[in-house]
């Protein structure tokens, strides 16, 4: 439906509803000030900054290693990849060059992250549109993989495995067998996810041709990730500009142009695929050698300013170092998936019910914490 | 006093006839409406206290869990445990709410609930109403529940509330009409309107099975319309968790949330029991026609147990489609109902009319 075509509501039809800051379907303290018709949803506002915790501000007075701690808490769902980030950029910064099986090591559990993250998404889907299950099929299989990075690093969820230079220690002897064992029980088990909810009647009609969003105002809004490809934006940063071991392996990226709600599933669903790709590709491959490179004790970047983006579960993440030399940066800010794929909710639910705003709100992902930094 | 468990007229009888001779009528049917009600309240509540141990079983099966197991053997004390815990929590005031409107609709819900069940046929003369309009009459009180689930919204005070009722109202109007039509149907088959003469109607067969495709199609619209009346899932648009938190019983805590938490199971428990009776016989046993040895083993289960299996199974199907469906939407539930339901059960209600009068059913 056509937000121009709406026309502007009297003072009497107007129902405005509070969704959040505490509520089932924003995942977190995210409020909706929502104007509603009846069940039709006017407009949308969301209020951030329930759960500003000013990050940014606190990488300020801390040291480089330090600062990855933090990037964990941002969206919390795909820890490793943005503490990857943070590494990364320091890397590039002091031109260090990394060894391989730190590059094979970093993409895998990348990947692993992703699955994982996906895992979670799907399962909150499925409840967002009712589906109770799915939550516990989803969760399942994501045990496997916390399990595994468990036994790698100690952690489950905030892994904090990066350290500039390469990783805090090296792989347990089990990781290769376990991540291999978990590829094959996982490639049986995602037909489920499509038994279970993809193929159901009633999800496609909840889902398809609803929260249309053109592949233009997917770039002018900046949208990212799976909703920036289901929209038909090729934007995927491990293609684009590829980082550690991105390029040793061949995968595509998913692309649809449809736009709709189902199209942000379905990309999902197929990166989930993917990641198990690009994960078969590089697991036998491990080269062997150190796990980190010798770094200084207090790491000082050169004056100066650096950005380094990575392909984050939600989409792309950005990290901007200003640095004048010191052992803490000048400044840092994060360019969050989150942030710019909450901005299109309104064009996307204007016209639609309020369950077509739940679907749709479910499919961009959100993870607060990552909004509000 | 002769009990009988495949025949309980006679012991129903023998009751009646005994209070008839040691006092007045009057009190002596006093006495009986008291009795009854008393069973009939216990019986709900520990149906009511089963189904949801049931449900939460079942899940549990579904979901790849184990489901309560803490409290007594397989957590079988487990939803006790609950009620007790329900029943001394603090009722919550809720400031500027309608109070008397909000205390008394967790009562109508259950009072429309308690009513109906009234009317349902557990076996051969254990029956407490058996009235010439016993369909008629299920379906008008068991329809007063929308009632109290739209005072409990709009007396909320709540924006959640009020959707959640509105819903609600719109969706329970519209699939009464589906859930009478398929029953009248049955009734056109069967010639009555009368619980007992329907189930006597089945001696031959059930009615699923001797009426032709108008039966198996009515059976479905059925059980997807009154899925909808109860407002259990895929149609539970009323409390929509993921939209509308807990819809229309948002503010309701303790045991008035008890009330409407039990009786949307024990909703539940009548659909199906009317399904059980009007579909698949009710208390009577599998027969087929003609074959007198193979109905003869049959009759040696006693009544009592083929009706409770046959809810059971019907129970069962509606707590699958809940846990493996996602939710629709209202403008899609109006739809299903308004444009295809409905012209199917109509159609349905002629074509039934017609095989009877040409007399092709079995």
């Amino acid at each position: 439906m056509d937000a121009e075509k709406i026309q502007p509501l009297t003072e009497e039809q107007e129902f405005s509803i509070n969704m959040g800051p505490q509520h089932p379907s924003t995942h977190g303290v995210l409020r909706l000030m929502l104007k509603l018709q009846g069940e039709m949803v006017r407009e949308v506002k969301p209020q951030l900054g329930y759960i500003h915790r000013g990050i940014e501000k606190m990488c300020e007075k801390l040291t480089y290693p330090q600062t990855i701690h933090l990037t964990d808490r941002l969206d919390y769902l795909s820890a490793h990849i943005l503490n990857e980030s943070v590494c990364l950029a320091v890397e590039n910064a002091l031109e260090v060059e990394v060894p391989d099986r730190v590059k094979y090591v970093r993409t895998i559990i990348d990947e692993l992250n992703r699955i994982a993250s996906h895992q979670l998404w799907w399962c909150a889907f499925g409840m967002d549109l009712g589906a109770l299950t799915t939550f516990f099929y989803g969760l399942r299989d994501r045990e496997k993989i916390l399990d595994i990075f468990e036994e790698t690093c100690g952690a489950r969820l905030l892994l904090s495995y990066n350290v500039p230079g390469g990783l805090m220690f090296d792989i347990h002897p089990n990781f290769q067998k376990r991540t291999k064992d978990f590829i094959k029980y996982f490639r049986k088990k995602l037909p489920e996810y499509d038994a279970l909810l993809t193929g159901n009647p009633i999800m496609q009609e909840r889902t398809k041709g609803i929260g249309y969003f053109s592949k233009e105002d997917a770039i002018n809004f900046g949208l990212s990730g799976p909703p920036g490809r289901a929209s038909g934006f090729s934007c995927d940063v491990r293609v684009h500009q590829p980082y550690s071991a991105y390029p040793f392996a061949k995968f595509k990226e998913i692309l649809y142009t449809e736009g709709d709600t189902f199209h942000r599933y379905k990309v999902r669903i197929d990166e989930m695929w993917e990641s198990m790709n690009i994960i078969e590709q590089l697991i036998d491959n491990i080269p062997e050698g150190d796990f980190a490179v010798k770094m200084k004790p207090v790491i000082k970047l050169p004056e100066g300013e650096y950005y380094q983006r990575v392909e984050a579960a939600r989409g792309e993440f950005g990290v901007y170092i200003v640095s004048d030399g010191n052992k803490n940066p000048y400044r840092m800010k994060f360019r969050s998936p989150n942030f710019c794929n909450l901005a299109p909710l309104h064009k996307m639910s204007v016209g639609y019910k309020i369950a077509d705003l739940v679907a749709i709100s479910g499919s961009l992902d959100f993870v607060v914490p990552d909004m509000d930094r | 006093m002769n009990f009988d468990i495949y025949d309980f007229s006679s012991f129903t009888k023998s009751i009646d006839e005994g209070l008839m001779a040691s006092m007045s009528p009057f009190w002596a049917i006093t006495i009986e409406m008291i009795i009854i009600g008393v069973l009939i309240l216990g019986f709900y509540a520990v149906v009511g206290l089963y189904l949801v141990y049931a449900e939460r079983k079942i899940c549990a099966f579904m979901q790849c869990r184990v489901g309560p197991n803490r409290v007594g053997p397989y957590g079988f004390f487990q939803t006790i445990a609950d009620l007790i815990k329900l029943l001394l929590k603090e009722l919550i005031p809720i400031k500027n709410a309608d109070k008397i409107l909000f205390n008394i609709a967790p009562f109508i819900v259950i009072i429309a609930s308690f009513m109906a069940i009234a009317a349902i046929p557990f076996a051969k003369g254990l029956h407490a109403l058996d009235f010439n309009i016993g369909v008629l009459y299920v379906m008008a009180v068991s329809s007063m529940g929308v009632i109290g689930i739209l005072l409990a919204g709009w007396s909320s005070n709540n924006k959640y509330s009020l959707i959640g009722a509105m819903r609600s109202g719109a969706q329970i109007v519209s699939y009464e009409l589906s859930v009478g039509l398929s029953l009248i149907t049955i009734v056109i088959l069967a010639g009555s309107l009368q619980f007992s003469t329907i189930v006597e109607g089945q001696r031959n067969g059930w009615f699923i099975f001797t009426g032709h495709i108008p039966a198996i199609i009515a059976f479905l619209v059925f059980l997807v319309a009154s899925t909808a009346e109860t407002n259990r899932g895929p149609f539970d648009l009323a409390e929509a968790e993921s939209e509308l938190t807990a819809g229309f019983h948002t503010e309701y805590s303790g045991i008035k949330f008890a009330f409407f938490f039990l009786a949307e199971y024990m909703n539940m428990f009548i659909v199906a029991s009317i399904a059980a009776t009007v579909f698949l016989g009710g208390w009577m046993p599998f027969h087929i026609g003609g074959w007198e040895a193979f109905n003869g083993i049959m009759d040696y289960i006693p009544p009592f147990i083929w009706y409770i299996g046959k809810t059971a199974f019907v129970i069962f199907l509606m707590m699958w489609f809940k846990w493996t469906f996602p939710r629709l939407r209202i403008d899609q539930l109006l739809t299903l109902e308004w444009k295809y339901l409905l012209p199917i059960n109509l159609f349905n209600i002629i074509l039934m009319a017609f095989i009877v009068l040409m007399g092709w059913h079995f």
